[in-house]
């Protein structure tokens, strides 16, 4: 600790961080624009400007950069020194030079950090009488918006965009005040972390483009906290909305998660919540449930009915239970805990099914079981940032898990913090430290079959699957004598294992990654094995192992057979004369099975009923269908990869039958049975959860209850500013409506309320005066960058050593696969099929959303150009696809041709879980021929 | 070894005649300092040499070259590969001292390369050329051509175990380039963007490697300084600071041109000698002594010596010893308003007082020539002479712009006031 003086008062500090963080960490207001907690300093803006002195005599002292200048013990300077404020308040006159003023016509006014920052400088009267320079605004793509004659020059954005997120197509061009930020030419913005660039810009340059189209200002935008439904890594969100209509996605700081960053699927995914494919009333098929009725592609007409009449035909089916009837629910990794235990008690343990995939079901158990073992800890994204060597086995991050792959693009560079710590140059210089460290990166490698956009920062290592588990039990063994070696492995793989296994021994917190996503158990388990043996001996060693949904950890400590005995079961009633009744929770079963199966079950099923948000196929061919809310309508649970469980709190209260999922289920068991516990509130499914599941009892600590008053307060979750609320809903009354009531949680839906320090979980924006941008979230940490005040939101449920309620845990340690894979052997006319995730269509839900929906491209086989050679096909070239192994009915399907050069030989890529794209068991062999056109 | 010439840099150079090929070079004694340094002095002595001759570099920062050298990490903890930069981007206006050399005698400056990168370790070394200097770079190319022939260049140098690459750039042309650490970034293909420092570039430059940037004209004295020795170079100049300069005048002079003189040679021997005095009828206005980057100095100041010292007492800076002179019939907003044009439109865009300040004084000063100028507009002018000091702005070039502004507005008071009270440019017709 240091102590530094700011204006005559004693502050400490720590030497090693500059002084405009340290001015800020004590909630000094300090303006600044280039600097950003996550980019470091470059000296740009001159906004921070302070004086400093060079001891107790010096009156007269001279101006410095504060995030230029180190905080050393004794520094003396002062913020309202009349030549540091006239400096700030004329930084700002010169950057409002050629700023067009149009605040009222600007998305970011109200949130705008220029405003913030100008109104905290003084500077107020214009005296430049020029002209201003124009610039012409480009096309961007459907996320962001371009308004370039505000832009203030501040260098972020390129910043972030290139240096920080590894963009290519965004630069600065141009010299002197004619410099201009934005692509070579008009075209969409091709990584997958453009959407940020709202959020860094301090000003209207880049602006939300879908908010655009739905405008409201930011203080009549209602806000809960939230967790991200689009991939397994649980970023946090501020939903955001006015009228009971979503209108857009922000960040929401969690500090070991996604910090400052959004990815695009993350930030544009919610869309699908206002699709006009959305379910907004209980539909029966058409006819009096009769399953003979449907269309000839085997959906229903489905049609509006009323409330009462929807419960009182689910409660109907329900009771066939007792006469003999099988009830089966079938539950979803995109629903919250909640909604899925529910579901679970009412259909009991034993007729509950995951909903997933075979394959995905094995992979869950094991990434569960090996959370459970905790060779190694399990990383955080602030820690996987923080690894100074990674590995990453088969997962390909920038599509399945973006934010991960963020994250290790800048654990990457604690080489260079290293070095730059040798020429006594602090991380935090920016500029500088990327100067020094050019050419040093700490080891990142990854294997995996194709390229995948991190590899431009790691050693990439290209290998079939069957090729990456043998490279990485070769590592293992490198590591831990007592692991197999692995045999005939070929000299250069051998020789690179021993690299790897050098690397991460070198390495003080090294990372081993592996996901769902590979399609490989063995790879989940080396990649554990590798983290336990660096942990035994005496690295800080970290493993994370990525997963597909939101909620699929959740699914899997809540237990249940796959999808398929499920469907299985179902299909077979019919014709041992126990016809099934068929629960599908948020769930469409066509993304998880192959069709024959899921029409087979849904055909012999006596009933099918549909709880979901979103009308999709099997929603179609159901008897009866409740709306189901999304994320933004309800509270519940989600537990990400790491095992985190964290609540999202409702934003929407619409006036129509959505409700949550556990609300339709509890309230049919009620009908059922009068004795069943009746759960008015959220707090009350977690009570009956952990009750019955003492495991998971650390979800009741995922966030306060409804209960919570501060102050004698509920939360207030509307803005202090929010305008007009007597007048929005004039059209049809001249009374303030009341707030909804929530049971769910402890807010006031209204402006009244408490507001003020709380816990982390349940803050539902961050706002303060004077700080009206993102930005504000300054002083809400206990330093700038670092946690919040209110501790991390959400609680670890997964106990190293514990049990799993689904199922006991193996008593046997850890194992690396029992038998030795083979090394990989193409074949003759054959390929192997591995699945290629898309960061923008591989998600269900985001895939809706019309601006992600822009950004999808179609489905293709990717194939090395070799293997495309010999089957006589070109880029683009349709390709006919006939599975063999595992044997797969139904006719071939066709796409086309993508020419991967980095893939590996004898293996073809084939495009998952794009839009209408058949589900295909994978990785499966196949024979490919060129299709006639 | 020939006798040491009063004039050595400029020895060789014939005003209209081409240079010399490199056995005339040879003849007039070149390549001897190469000789002398690689047969009989370590890499140490040679930069021993340099710090005692008390050389100060010429590109106008005056820089002791010998300290700045020392600064390169040598022995076996450094990085092996160090870079040898010499700054020609001469882009400051109205100087031409740089071109005369490399036109004149572009072998001197091969040698300085040779002998300095013996000096430092390094082996490679660039000449970082103004894009315009197409004379220049001809006849760089050629002599570098022949010294490569010759064994001066290349693998092991006169058998020597000392090695050499030589690199000739053409700027792509932004005055920023001319900033050492602006230059090594354009030098390797990026935006020509200053660095923070530190680090230096002498411990990370170029490509991250540690290199070291000197003018054109420091580094043709070394050869010299070698051949003759510290004390010679030293007993050159008529002050504190050793050698001779290249001083030249442009603007409303007799004879502009550009002469090697002793150091310290005084402001009216250089003014009213060499470049002839003022044109017929006309009296000296004001000066700027070392390029636009310069204040102002008068009349009264004629007697100052042409040192990095003098002229820095005398409120000035002696930057690169090329006089830009104005008569008095010269509209000195107008001057300045040129300058201030210059100065922005070569701003890099990188810092805020200086991309959005520059451009603001050079409107003012662009309203106030045109007659549209108000009262409050010199108080504007004013503060951008106090804020875009030193230290304020990210890099020197806003410090720069501000020094003749600075200076102007304090001398030409008057003029400014006239101006905007009789709205028009007394110097132009009345309307």
């Amino acid at each position: 600790m240091a102590t530094i003086h700011v204006d005559g008062t004693a502050y400490p500090v720590d030497p090693g961080d500059h002084l405009l963080h340290a001015c800020l960490s004590h909630g000094l207001d300090l303006p600044y624009f280039c600097w950003h907690p996550a980019l470091g300093s470059v000296g740009a803006c001159r906004q921070c400007a302070v004086t400093q002195f060079h001891d107790e005599h010096d009156t007269h002292g001279r101006l410095v950069m504060a995030c230029m200048t180190a905080a050393t013990d004794g520094t003396r300077i002062s913020i309202a020194d009349p030549q540091a404020v006239e400096f700030r308040a004329s930084v700002i006159e010169w950057l409002m030079t050629n700023h067009p003023h149009d605040c009222p016509v600007c998305e970011e006014g109200g949130e705008c950090h220029l405003q913030d920052m100008t109104l905290m400088s003084g500077h107020v009267y214009r005296r430049y009488r020029f002209r201003k320079r124009t610039h012409r605004n480009q096309y961007l793509g459907p996320f962001v918006k371009h308004e370039m004659n505000r832009c203030i020059a501040c260098y972020r954005c390129v910043r972030f965009y290139r240096e920080y997120a590894g963009g290519r197509d965004l630069d600065v061009f141009g010299a002197h005040n004619h410099v201009y930020f934005g692509r070579q030419a008009d075209g969409v913005l091709e990584s997958e972390f453009s959407g940020n660039l709202v959020e860094v810009c301090p000003t209207g340059v880049f602006t939300d483009k879908t908010l655009s189209a739905v405008y409201t200002r930011k203080w009549d935008l209602h806000s809960a906290p939230s967790v991200c439904v689009h991939c397994g890594l649980g970023c946090n969100t501020f939903p955001n909305a006015r009228y009971g209509e979503l209108r857009r996605v922000i960040n929401r700081y969690h500090h070991e998660l996604n910090g400052y960053f959004l990815c695009d699927r993350g930030r544009y995914g919610h869309a699908f919540v206002s699709q006009p494919s959305r379910i907004r009333g209980p539909l029966q098929a058409h006819g009096d449930g009769d399953r003979g009725n449907g269309n000839s592609d085997g959906s229903s007409d489905l049609r509006p009915i009323d409330r009462s009449h929807a419960l009182e035909q689910l409660t109907a089916m329900l009771r066939e239970r007792g006469a003999g009837g099988v009830l089966i629910g079938i539950g979803s990794p995109r629903a919250s805990l909640e909604a899925n235990f529910a579901l679970r008690a009412l259909v009991g343990p034993e007729h509950f099914s995951q909903g997933i995939a075979d394959a995905e079901h094995r992979l869950l158990a094991a990434v569960l079981e090996l959370l459970q073992r905790a060779p190694a800890p399990v990383a955080t994204l602030r820690e996987a940032e923080a690894a100074d060597a990674a590995l990453v086995l088969g997962e390909n991050l920038p599509d399945t898990a973006p934010r991960l792959a963020l994250a290790l693009r800048q654990m990457v560079r604690h080489a260079s913090f290293a070095l730059a710590a040798h020429e006594q140059v602090p991380a935090w210089q920016d500029a500088a430290v990327r100067d020094l460290g050019r050419d040093t990166r700490s080891p990142l490698f990854i294997a995996s079959p194709d390229a995948t956009r991190l590899d431009d920062v790691a050693t990439p290592l290209r290998a079939a699957p069957p090729d990456i588990v043998r490279l990485s039990l070769a590592v293992l063994h490198a590591l831990d004598a007592a692991a197999p070696a692995v045999p005939d492995l070929p000299e250069d793989q051998q020789a690179l294992a021993g690299r790897i296994a050098q690397a991460l021994q070198r390495a003080q917190r090294p990372l081993i990654i592996a996901g769902t996503g590979a399609g490989s158990e063995a790879l989940l388990r080396t990649a554990a094995a590798i983290a336990g043996a660096l942990v035994r001996s005496g690295r800080a060693a970290r493993m994370l192992l990525t997963v597909p949904e939101c909620n699929s950890l959740g699914l899997a400590l809540l237990g249940g057979a796959p999808l398929s005995a499920a469907l299985a079961a179902a299909a077979a009633g019919a014709s041992a004369g126990q016809a099934a009744t068929l629960l599908v929770l948020e769930n469409d079963l066509y993304r998880r099975a192959d069709r024959a199966s899921v029409d087979a079950a849904l055909q012999g099923a006596r009933h099918v009923v549909v709880l979901d948000h979103t009308l999709h196929a099997t929603a179609r061919r159901a008897q009866l269908v409740l709306p189901a809310a999304t994320f933004a309508e309800s509270s519940g649970t989600l537990i990400n990869c790491e095992g985190r469980a964290q609540r999202f709190f409702q934003l929407l209260f619409p006036q129509d039958e959505v409700a949550a999922s556990w609300r339709w289920l509890n309230e049919a068991a009620c009908a059922c049975d009068p004795t069943a516990a009746r759960w008015d509130g959220l707090d009350q499914v977690i009570a009956a959860l952990t009750a019955e599941l003492p495991a998971l009892s650390a979800v009741r600590a995922a966030a306060p209850g409804a209960q919570l008053r501060v102050d004698g307060s509920r939360i207030a979750s509307a803005p202090h500013r929010e305008s007009g609320r007597t007048a929005m809903y004039a059209d049809r009354t001249v009374h303030e409506p009341p707030p909804p009531a929530n049971a769910d949680a402890p807010y006031t839906g209204s402006m009244e309320g408490y507001y003020g320090p709380m816990p982390a979980a349940l803050y539902p924006f961050f706002w303060t005066p004077a700080w009206n941008s993102e930005q504000g979230l300054n002083k809400f940490q206990q330093e700038v960058g670092g946690p919040l005040r209110g501790g991390p939101a959400g609680a670890h449920v997964i106990q190293a050593g514990g049990e799993s309620p689904g199922g006991a845990a193996p008593a046997v340690p850890a194992a690396v696969p029992a038998a030795m894979p083979a090394a990989f052997a193409p074949r003759a006319g054959a390929w192997l099929l591995i699945p290629q995730h898309r960061v923008f269509g591989s998600d269900e839900l985001s895939a809706r959303a019309p601006a992600v929906a822009e950004r999808i491209t179609a489905p293709t086989l990717g194939l090395n150009p070799e293997d495309a050679a010999l089957l006589g096909v070109g880029d683009g070239d349709p390709v006919e696809i006939a599975i063999e192994e595992p044997p797969r009915p139904g006719p071939p399907h066709r796409l086309a041709a993508e020419l991967r050069p980095a893939l590996a030989r004898g293996v073809a890529a084939l495009s998952v879980g794009l839009p209408d794209q058949p589900w295909v068991s994978l990785p499966a062999w196949a024979r490919l021929t060129r299709a006639r056109a | 070894m020939p006798p040491a010439p009063e004039r050595p840099l400029t020895r060789n150079i014939r005003p209209g005649a081409p240079p010399l090929d490199l056995a005339g070079y040879e003849r007039a004694g070149g390549y001897q300092a190469v000789r002398k340094a690689l047969r009989d002095l370590s890499p140490h002595e040679v930069m021993q040499e340099v710090s005692d001759s008390t050389l100060r570099g010429r590109g106008g920062a005056g820089f002791p070259t010998g300290k700045k050298w020392s600064f390169v990490p040598q022995g076996a903890q450094a990085p092996p590969q160090k870079y040898l930069v010499v700054n020609a981007d001469e882009m400051e206006p109205g100087t031409f001292k740089d071109r005369l050399l490399l036109e004149g005698d572009p072998h001197q400056m091969i040698e300085g390369v040779i002998v300095s990168a013996y000096a430092i370790g390094a082996q490679t070394a660039y000449i970082f050329l103004r894009g315009e200097y197409l004379l220049a770079a001809e006849r760089l190319g050629r002599a570098a051509q022949e010294a490569q022939a010759h064994g001066y260049l290349g693998e092991h140098i006169l058998g020597s175990s000392f090695s050499l690459t030589l690199h000739l750039h053409s700027s792509a042309g932004r005055y920023m380039c001319g900033e050492e650490t602006a230059l090594l970034t354009a030098l390797e293909g990026r935006r020509a963007l200053p660095r923070a420092k530190p680090p230096f570039p002498q411990v990370a430059g170029a490509w991250g490697r540690p290199s070291v940037v000197n003018n054109v004209e420091t580094l043709c004295n070394v050869p010299h300084i070698i051949n003759h020795g510290a004390a010679w170079f030293r007993g050159l100049a008529r002050g504190r600071d050793g050698g001779t300069k290249i001083y030249g005048a442009s603007g409303h002079v007799q004879r502009p041109g550009a002469w090697e003189l002793p150091m310290g040679t005084p402001l009216r021997e250089l003014l009213e000698e060499h470049a002839g005095g003022m044109r017929a009828g006309r009296a000296l206005r004001a000066l700027l002594p070392g390029g636009a980057s310069t204040s102002f100095l008068t009349a009264e100041h004629l007697d100052v010596a042409m040192d990095f010292t003098s002229v820095e007492m005398a409120g000035s800076r002696l930057g690169t010893g090329t006089l830009i002179v104005a008569d008095d019939q010269t509209c000195p907003v107008a001057l300045l308003r040129n300058l201030e044009h210059f100065f922005a439109q070569e701003s890099c865009g990188w810092c805020t007082p200086c991309r959005d300040g520059l451009p603001w004084t050079e409107r003012l000063l662009e309203a106030i020539e045109d007659g549209e100028g108000e009262e409050r507009d010199l108080e504007i002018l004013a503060m951008h002479t106090r804020l875009l000091g030193p230290g304020k702005t990210f890099c020197a070039h806003a410090p720069g712009a501000m020094a003749p502004l600075e200076s102007g507005l304090k001398l030409f008071r008057a003029d400014f006031e006239r101006h905007i009270r009789e709205r028009h440019c007394p110097w132009k017709a009345a309307h």
